[in-house]
């Protein structure tokens, strides 16, 4: 089935998942994103490249966070920028979500910046952008359920790129619920992708989802075993309400099994690095020791979360 | 009026027929079958040279959207697609608005379809009040309006000690349920297999377990009642061998699987295609092939259409917010033949799942063309291709996952009680 | 002088940097446009007399033509190792044609600060102008068909080259 994130030039026409990317358009992406952390750091961190276009945030969850490096980065590429947090607006009036994209196209929209509650919405919009022959506009999946989160995904490997340089040489650990996580189904999907030979999901049961290793990933219950030799350790973040209930007993068991701690850490290699998409939850996921360490490149991640967006909305807009 | 369906191949699985020959049709029946009647003059001659001449199709399920769905669809563009798939009787489950649990409901229901007088409609009634899963459903007056059988269609039935009682009830007076084997508890939330699909895609899943913990809990409740149990759509390899086993042991159990699922498995919801989103979910690539193996060796008494036309507007969302469903009623032939075609059965075989076999769970004396049955015939071109497009289906409902495909088998004319009632 | 014979490039460079020579300020930096003008700037800042700081600049993001053709394939990163404001700079390009490229260059610039002055160093003027932009130095001129690109290329043993090539393989200069 063709890919419907690229056109029939097989160039990006959006950017919707990290599945089925050629590492091609990955490293573009990333190779892009370069000079775009250099103009952040001079005064006028403005670029033409998007003068004149209208970015729309269509922001169905909300997200404080990832809405605003989008403007950002919108912002910097000169483009109009328009907030929408969804809930507050028509939708829960009964306008459906492609009602919505229609009015917001009649307002000449040139992207759609899309973070949505359920998996595959970003997708629809696309798929309804193709059929109402609107090929200028382009999709950008902020966050699709748990399906994916390509963005991220794209930040946090030029994040590694940045740091280890080869990913054929990298073991790289993802840990924490990875069953409602899109940013590790992206994060894997890209690791996979650009040739990583050992990529480690550790969580409990409950958190993993099923057939998780057809993602061609390795399965660990236990952190001592899964971040033993590791160069990347990712953690995700634990969302308050997975901390109790039927999936896990608390917070506090969870840290004990889970959590990143110094004396854990000390597992993985010496010059090993510790991401996390953020926001934090220090002392559930992981220790601040941890967290404010040498090894974190946690803030890092934010400045280039930002670059790669440009980069991809550049690309994006120039096809 | 007398007519004669001349030169067909004629398919007649209950008889075991299955040669070139012509039917003779008199008063609404079948009078008979090879050699003219003595006497015989035909007021209407149909020349079915090349095509296929079987009894009616009989669907197990199908949605008509009436009471309270009419926006969705209505008897009457539902029935017309039935005709047009060479359907002549069709049962429809009760998750109506309000629900078949009312014989006034049910009456009104099967007067509409006489009046049409094209196909058969028979009502499956409410097992509980409203489907809320409390109280049992005047059994006898809904039988005395026209229901055929009882069933909680898609709605929950939690309770097990309801479920208990509301089978013995049934059983006390000979009546049949239907019940769709999906644990309440394991299905919440699901809209997806749960397999290596839905763990890519992101889709809060079922579990296989969802459907053989609920087959297992059925089993034990016939065991203990003796009620007569028919198993609403199968869809895990699990399941299928779990009745193949409870068949063995002598259960009185039947059950069937809708046509979708003889084709189609998770990996076909691409990239999330809502009219992939049906109710059991496609399951994986070892689940078809169980399926279809239970259909061959009989495990799996007939194959229904599950006919659940859904509006445009609830089909265009994300995959777990859309409605589940697809068109089915002019779908149940030509995808019956697929099968057949690619898993090299004899064309009886197949067609018996979709005529004898339903008519013997429904407990109707139709689905064949035995001399003195009700001329209920459909007339088919086995080999003309057409595209499943929306508007090549007389059904309100476009909502199918083979949109654009080219499908083979076309019906070209249905009778119903010896009334041409669709001709293409 | 113009000619329609593709000069040697590493003459044409001594023609330029003997043009520059006593021409350009004592403190001028020096700012290639990648790649060419990159090698090039790197080269002159050798051959000139006095400390000439280079810097590199990418016109990837400035053009004016992304919005038929799109963004470059692999953009490089602009650096500029000194600042631009109070700077006397001298642009340096391989090839001065439309002149759209100086144009996106020097708007870049001044996205890093308002220089004192802004020179331009090129190593072929081809002609063919579409915008009010000229070279206070050249190396060499050369007309050349439309349909046709010049580009400068480096060796291995870094001596630079110059070529004739279809537009379409080329990046408009």
């Amino acid at each position: 089935m063709r890919n419907p994130q690229l056109n029939a030039a097989g160039e990006l026409q959006h950017l919707l998942t990290l599945e089925e990317l050629p590492a091609q358009i990955i490293d573009r992406i990333l190779d892009t994103a370069v000079p775009f952390v250099s103009i952040a750091e001079r005064d006028v961190k403005k670029v033409p490249l998007l003068r004149g276009k209208t970015v729309f945030n269509l922001f169905f969850e909300n997200s404080t966070r990832t809405r605003t490096t989008f403007e950002i980065a919108a912002k910097r590429l000169s483009a109009d920028v328009i907030n929408l947090n969804i809930g507050v607006s028509s939708t829960t009036k009964g306008e459906t979500l492609l009602d919505t994209i229609d009015n917001l196209v009649a307002m000449n929209a040139d992207m759609f910046i899309v973070r949505h509650g359920q998996s595959g919405a970003p997708h629809l919009i696309a798929q309804h952008l193709s059929a109402t022959r609107h090929t200028h506009i382009h999709v950008v999946n902020a966050g699709d359920g748990r399906h994916g989160h390509p963005t991220q995904g794209l930040l946090d490997l030029f994040t590694i790129r940045h740091y280890k340089h080869d990913f054929r040489r990298l073991t790289v650990a993802i840990v924490g619920d990875v069953l409602h996580s899109r940013v590790a189904r992206s994060l894997i999907h890209g690791l996979t992708t650009l040739g990583t030979p050992e990529v480690r999901v550790i969580g409990p049961q409950t958190l993993l989802p099923t057939a998780v290793e057809s993602l061609g990933v390795r399965v660990f219950h236990d952190m001592h075993d899964g971040l033993a030799g590791c160069d990347v350790v990712v953690m995700l973040r634990l969302q308050s309400e997975r901390m109790k209930g039927s999936l896990l007993p608390s917070a506090g068991e969870f840290f004990k099994n889970y959590g990143l701690t110094v004396a854990k850490l000390k597992l993985a290699k010496p010059d090993a690095i510790v991401m996390h998409p953020g926001p934090m939850n220090r002392g559930v996921e992981i220790d601040s020791a941890v967290a404010d360490g040498q090894h974190s490149v946690i803030l890092p991640q934010v400045t280039f979360g930002i670059a790669v967006r440009m980069a991809v909305m550049s690309i994006l807009a120039g096809n | 009026m007398k007519i004669e369906i001349s030169n067909g191949r004629v398919v007649d699985p209950k008889q075991g027929i299955d040669r070139v020959a012509t039917v003779y049709i008199a008063a609404g029946k079948v009078a008979a079958l090879g050699a003219a009647p003595a006497g015989w003059h035909a007021n209407r001659v149909i020349d079915a040279t090349g095509l296929v001449v079987c009894p009616g199709l009989i669907d197990a399920s199908a949605r008509l959207r009436e009471p309270g769905f009419e926006y969705k669809a209505t008897l009457e563009s539902e029935v017309a697609a039935a005709i047009a798939g060479g359907v002549t009787r069709l049962a429809c489950p009760p998750d109506t608005d309000p629900p078949l649990d009312e014989p006034g409901l049910v009456e009104m229901l099967k007067h509409r379809a006489r009046l049409l007088n094209q196909a058969h409609v028979y009502p499956i009634g409410a097992l509980t009040v409203g489907l809320k899963g409390d109280t049992i459903t005047e059994m006898g007056e809904l039988m005395e309006a026209g229901c055929i059988a009882f069933s909680h269609g898609d709605a929950a039935l939690v309770d097990t000690q309801v479920m208990l009682r509301a089978l013995q009830y049934a059983a006390t007076f000979g009546y049949r349920v239907w019940l769709r084997p999906q644990d309440v508890h394991l299905a919440r939330g699901g809209v997806a297999h749960d397999g290596e699909v839905a763990t890519r895609l992101g889709l809060p899943a079922i579990p296989a377990c969802a459907e053989t913990i609920a087959l297992e809990t059925i089993f034990e409740l016939v065991r203990a009642t003796g009620v007569q149990v028919h198993l609403a759509r199968l869809s895990t390899h699990e399941g299928v061998a779990r009745v193949r086993a409870a068949k063995k042991a002598g259960l009185p159990i039947t059950c069937d699987v809708a046509i979708h699922h003889v084709h189609l498995c998770d990996v076909d919801i691409g990239w999330f295609n809502a009219h992939c989103h049906l109710v059991p979910p496609l399951r994986g690539v070892r689940d078809r092939a169980a399926l279809r193996a239970g259909l061959a060796d009989g495990t799996i008494d007939l194959i229904c259409s599950d006919h659940t036309p859904v509006d445009d507007d609830a089909k265009q969302l994300p995959f777990a917010e859309s409605e589940p469903g697809a068109t089915g009623l002019e779908l149940l032939l030509p995808l019956t033949l697929k099968w057949a075609h690619e898993d090299g059965l004899p064309l009886a075989t197949a067609l018996a799942r979709i005529t004898s076999e339903p008519a013997r769970v429904l407990g109707l004396n139709a689905g064949h063309l035995g001399t003195g049955a009700d001329a209920d015939v459909c007339v088919f071109d086995p080999d003309l291709r057409w595209v499943v497009a929306p508007a090549a289906l007389k059904s309100q409902g476009k909502n199918t996952p083979f949109l654009g495909l080219e499908l083979a088998g076309k019906v070209r004319y249905t009778l119903v009680g010896g009334q041409v009632v669709h001709e293409a | 002088m113009t000619s329609t014979a593709l000069p040697d490039a590493e003459v044409a460079l001594g023609h330029l940097a003997d043009k520059m020579r006593g021409g350009i300020a004592h403190d001028a930096k020096l700012i290639g446009i990648y790649s060419g003008g990159a090698w090039l700037a790197e080269r002159l800042s050798r051959m000139l007399d006095g400390e000439h700081p280079v810097g590199y600049i990418d016109v990837s993001f400035y053009r004016d033509d992304y919005a038929q053709k799109g963004l470059r394939a692999r953009p490089e990163t602009t650096t500029l190792p000194f600042g631009v404001l109070g700077s006397r700079i001298v642009l340096v390009d391989d090839v001065l044609y439309t002149g759209r490229s100086v144009r996106a260059a020097i708007n870049e610039l001044f996205d890093y600060g308002r220089p004192e002055s802004i020179e331009l160093a090129v190593l072929i003027d081809r002609g063919g102008r579409e915008l009010p932009i000229e070279a206070t130095y050249v190396g060499a001129r050369l007309t050349v068909a439309r349909a046709l690109s010049i580009v400068l290329q480096r060796r291995g043993d870094g001596n630079l080259e110059l070529s004739v090539e279809d537009s379409e393989s080329a990046a408009d200069a």
